[in-house]
Parts: C-alpha cells; sequence; structure tokens
C-alpha cells in the first residue's frame, strides 16, 4: 500500500475535483503494481498524445477530463506536449485524410483547456528546459526520458501520455524505478573499441546496446568512449536504445554525471554481464536492414526531430543538389521558426526537400500516409524510426545523412 | 506430472479465459501491432501475421514506446484487443496503459512463462486471485 499525505488523501476523497481524483488513483494503481511506497514531487511533465496511439476513444477520454469546471481539473506543474499527428501546413502534401486532421484540432482544443502548453516536441531538452541533475520530472517520450535521466542526471521514468497528464494534475508521481537511487546502479557493462561516426552509427550502437540490456529495467554502462559525443549524438544513441531495449537510463562512464569512475554506479563490478562493441558490430547491423532493398520511396529525417544544427548540415548537404523523391526533414515548432529565420527551410526546400514541423514521421498516421502516397520502402539515417517502421508496413534502410541524401538525389537508388 | 498454475507477482485487471497466444518475444503495441486489422504485423515479430483479438497472449517482456499507455484504451474501446496479457517483465508503460484501460494483466513467475504454457492451450488468468495466477485448463 502506498503512504499517502494528507493532500494526497484529500484528493483521492475527491476535495480537490474529480480530475485530481481520477488522476490520483491511476497512479496509486501503477505506483503499487510496480512497488511504489510513496509520491515524489515533480517540476514538470510531458504528455505523448498523438491522435494516431489516442484513437477517437482517446480524444473523447481527453475531452470528458477537460469538460470539467476550469478550478477543478488545475495543472499544478508545467505541462507539455510530444508530437502532434500531423503539421497542418503540409498535411494535404502528406495526403493525411480529413479526419485524421480533426481529430487532432480536438484533442489539442481538449488540452489547451487543460492549460497544457502544447509544444509538440519531442526534443524539449534541446529546446524548451532541460532539467538539472536530480530533478524528478514525470516526461513522455522514451528518447525524452532516457536523454534526460542519463545525460540531465534528472529522474524520470517512463510516463505514457494518461500518466504524465496525472503528473501535471497532481503534481507528482509514484517513487519507482528510475527514482530510486539504487534502480541507476549499472546492470551490465558494454566495452565500446569504435567510438561512432555519424548519427546512424550512433543509432545503431544504441539499438545493439538496447538488444543486450533487453528490457526496462537493465542499465547499461559503457566504457571505451574515447570523446564527448555532441547533445544530437547522444539524442540519437538514447533514443535507439529505448526504443530496441525499451531502457530508460545508461551511463558513459567519464562521460555521464552518476559515472564519472566505474565503481560511481557499480560497473567496475566483476559479477555484472560484460560485452564487447566494435566497428564489426556496428557495420553488421546496419547492413542487416539494407539486405532486402536497393531502393528506397522515400528519405525521412525524424525520431527524434532535428536540431537547429542537423537542419543545418543538412541544409548543406543539399545545396545545390536536387531531390528526385520525397525528402522530409523533421523538426519541432521551437526549431522551425530559427531554420526559417537563418534561411536553413529555404535551402532544404530549395533542393526538394519539405520541411514539417511538431510531428514525427512515425506518430502520423505512417500506414495510412503510407497507402496514400505509394511508399514502402524507407531511408533514414534514425536508429529509431527504422525500429519502429517496419509495423507500419514500411522496409526501411539505415544509411548515413549523407548516403540519404545521395539517395533521394539519384531517384531512390542506394549505393553499394 | 508437469504443473498447471503459475503464480505471478504482479496484477491487475479481471479474470479473463482464451487460447494463449505465446512467443518468446516482446511486446509494444505501436511497434508489433497492426490494430485496425488486430494483428502483429512487424516482419521480425514472432507471432507476425497471428490475430491477437480474444488471445491471452504469453510474452517476454514489454518493449517500445510511450503510445501504449493510450493504445491499449482504444483497442478495448473498439473490441479489437487481447483478452489478457501475461509478461515475464513488465515496464511502466504496459502498467499505465492497462490501469487506464481496465485491462486484464499479470507479471512476474518463477519461470519462463513463455516456456511453460503451450501456444494454444485454453487458459484462465485471475490477477483478483492472491496469488495471481495464471492456469491451463
Amino acid at each position: 500500500m502506498m503512504k499517502l499525505t494528507a493532500e494526497e488523501q484529500a484528493m483521492r476523497a475527491g476535495e480537490c475535483g474529480p480530475a485530481a481524483q481520477w488522476a490520483i488513483e491511476h497512479q496509486i494503481k501503477v505506483g503499487e503494481y510496480l512497488g511504489a511506497h510513496d509520491f515524489v514531487p515533480v517540476t514538470q511533465a510531458h504528455v505523448m498524445a498523438d491522435t494516431e496511439s489516442l484513437g477517437a476513444a482517446g480524444v473523447e477520454w481527453l475531452e470528458r477530463l477537460a469538460a470539467q469546471p476550469a478550478e477543478r481539473r488545475r495543472l499544478r506543474v508545467p505541462t507539455i506536449t510530444d508530437p502532434r499527428g500531423t503539421d497542418f501546413a503540409a498535411a494535404h502534401r502528406l495526403k493525411q485524410q480529413p479526419w485524421m486532421l480533426e481529430l487532432e484540432r480536438r484533442a489539442i482544443a481538449a488540452f489547451e483547456t487543460l492549460g497544457v502548453l502544447m509544444t509538440n516536441t519531442c526534443i524539449n531538452y534541446q529546446t524548451i528546459m532541460a532539467p538539472v541533475f536530480g530533478e524528478h520530472v514525470a516526461y513522455g517520450d522514451t528518447g525524452v526520458v532516457i536523454y534526460c535521466n542519463s545525460v540531465c542526471g534528472a529522474r524520470s521514468n517512463f510516463e505514457g501520455g494518461p500518466s504524465a497528464l496525472s503528473a501535471g494534475i497532481t503534481g507528482r508521481t509514484p517513487r519507482y524505478g528510475y527514482h530510486l537511487p539504487e534502480r541507476r546502479r549499472a546492470a551490465l557493462v558494454v566495452d565500446i573499441n569504435h567510438t561512432p561516426r555519424g548519427l546512424d552509427e550512433w543509432g545503431a550502437l544504441g539499438a545493439i546496446v538496447g538488444r543486450l540490456a533487453g528490457d526496462y529495467w537493465q542499465v547499461p554502462a559503457l566504457t571505451g568512449i574515447d570523446r564527448i559525443p555532441t547533445s544530437d549524438e547522444m539524442k540519437h544513441f538514447g533514443a535507439a536504445l529505448a526504443s530496441y531495449g525499451s531502457v530508460a537510463l545508461f551511463h558513459m562512464v567519464g562521460i555521464t554525471p552518476e559515472a564519472q569512475r566505474e565503481g560511481d554506479v557499480g560497473a567496475g563490478s566483476d559479477a555484472l554481464p560484460r560485452h564487447r562493441i566494435g566497428k564489426a558490430e556496428i557495420e553488421s547491423f546496419r547492413t542487416s536492414y539494407m539486405s532486402a532493398i536497393d531502393a528506397v520511396d522515400l528519405v525521412v529525417f525524424s525520431a527524434p526531430q532535428l536540431s537547429l544544427m542537423e537542419m543545418q548540415e543538412l541544409a548543406r548537404m543539399l545545396d545545390g543538389r536536387r531531390a528526385r523523391i520525397p525528402l522530409l526533414a523533421v523538426t519541432s515548432p521551437q526549431v522551425k521558426p530559427d531554420a526559417d529565420r537563418l534561411g536553413l527551410t529555404a535551402r532544404i526546400e530549395t533542393a526538394g526537400g519539405m520541411v514539417l514541423s511538431g510531428m514525427c514521421f512515425y506518430q502520423s498516421y505512417a500506414r495510412e500516409m503510407a497507402e496514400a502516397n505509394g511508399w514502402q520502402r524507407l531511408a533514414t539515417n534514425s536508429a529509431k524510426l527504422v525500429n519502429i517502421i517496419g509495423g507500419y508496413g514500411y522496409k526501411p534502410a539505415l544509411l548515413s545523412m549523407e548516403a540519404c541524401i545521395e539517395a533521394a538525389c539519384s531517384g531512390g537508388r542506394i549505393a553499394r | 506430472m508437469s504443473a498447471t498454475i503459475f503464480y505471478a507477482r504482479s496484477a491487475m485487471g479481471s479474470k479473463a479465459r482464451g487460447a494463449a497466444l505465446v512467443a518468446k518475444d516482446g511486446f509494444s503495441a505501436r511497434y508489433d501491432l497492426d490494430r485496425v486489422r488486430g494483428i502483429f504485423s512487424r516482419p521480425e515479430h514472432r507471432l507476425a501475421g497471428e490475430s491477437y483479438v480474444g488471445r491471452v497472449l504469453v510474452l517476454d517482456a514489454a518493449k517500445g514506446g510511450v503510445a501504449t499507455a493510450w493504445m491499449l484504451y482504444d483497442m478495448k474501446a473498439r473490441g479489437v484487443v487481447p483478452a489478457a496479457l501475461v509478461l515475464n517483465a513488465v515496464n511502466p508503460i504496459m502498467v499505465q496503459g492497462a490501469a487506464l484501460a481496465g485491462f486484464t494483466m499479470i507479471s512476474g513467475f518463477d519461470v519462463d512463462i513463455t516456456q511453460t504454457i503451450p501456444n494454444g492451450a485454453m487458459v484462465e488468468v485471475d490477477p483478483t486471485a492472491q496469488p495471481p495466477f495464471i492456469r491451463l485448463l
């Protein structure tokens, strides 16, 4: 049984309104299943709620919550959102259907009524407000959680939409998993003898480590990375690790803040399983996603959304080139205005690319877009996207950003 | 005589029965399912092409992203949903999704549950029992 404070008991009794009552009941169910003894206050919540996931039932559920009187459903901490299921400005070019847009509009209206900040981003740690070391938060999007836990030293579990919204309403979350110091110790050690080059290689490394880790409760500690990775490299590594392994925290010895030395996270213990990954394993992983196809129908840069630096790199590589198949570059609503102002959007679109904002490719009715556009084979530099998109009927290839552009400019042909 | 009942450490939801659909593989509603047709759609998944509707899914570990937390609710509302989920290991998302949807789920066994329940066997899952269990009928 979870121990509740007087305020939490009042919420449970309905004294703070039906929204808080539902939210804390939901959190108690989750907390008791996962062994939480009490709640921990959080400072931010981040809600994943694209309508492809919500469905009509989920949107109706949100609308019922939003229909409560304002004083009965207030948020206690700033609550922001993960990408939406469309970029309204480009929906017609993606051949998304009116019913999808209508569902999105209804979800947005409900969130806005609740007072949620529609940031629509999965890179909030690069664009909105990164958490500080030790800060307890309730983040959705696995890529956000793993980056903030590992690189920033924040404390979060994977909080799906209903739970993140609950945390926004109650201002707290059950204290289990990665809110507990003892859960943050290494469970396996991975020795790296090839520091990746390029975001696709960082993603491939994340994928391999994710497969080794296997489930949410395993924390890998990496040794042997011979330089400090950039934020974008950590982003792609973490997103793939979370995607392939459902992993929420990693350590890089000498790099991430909780693991300045192996012993800080117990990674020096001989009792832990130890693995080795080199260039051959990374190359083998990449080729495993290329053997089935020699050409693609589109190129997608997404999952996670592109930073301003990725947008600049993409624009630079596309200068003077011309994409002959669809090339989608998906960024956040915070980066997009800067990309516009700095001329990056224009450079990408002059080369035939399409810059999209506030959505993510796989969260945007990917199956229906494939059917409407005749898309089947997809190239990307995102290992996370490669992992997800097969379930939506695509055949993916994991390539470097440069190779993706070469494929786009040669009508889809993949250079061997 | 081999065991016919297996006890779980954690559970939620109500009693459920159905034919078991078993694989030593993970589970994510976003990554693995065509939720419109009610089948496993990821080509690499061991259950690719199989219908999960009304089946008791017996799988290894919860995988993938956060979307399952919403998806189970919508799947249940549309009636294109498994009867129950039985896992060796859960992640928080699966628990959150089951809590929202009122979905039957049990997890955590002393054995590898995917190696003990035969595929296609009729089973009963009782998350209300102390301790909760899955048993062969």
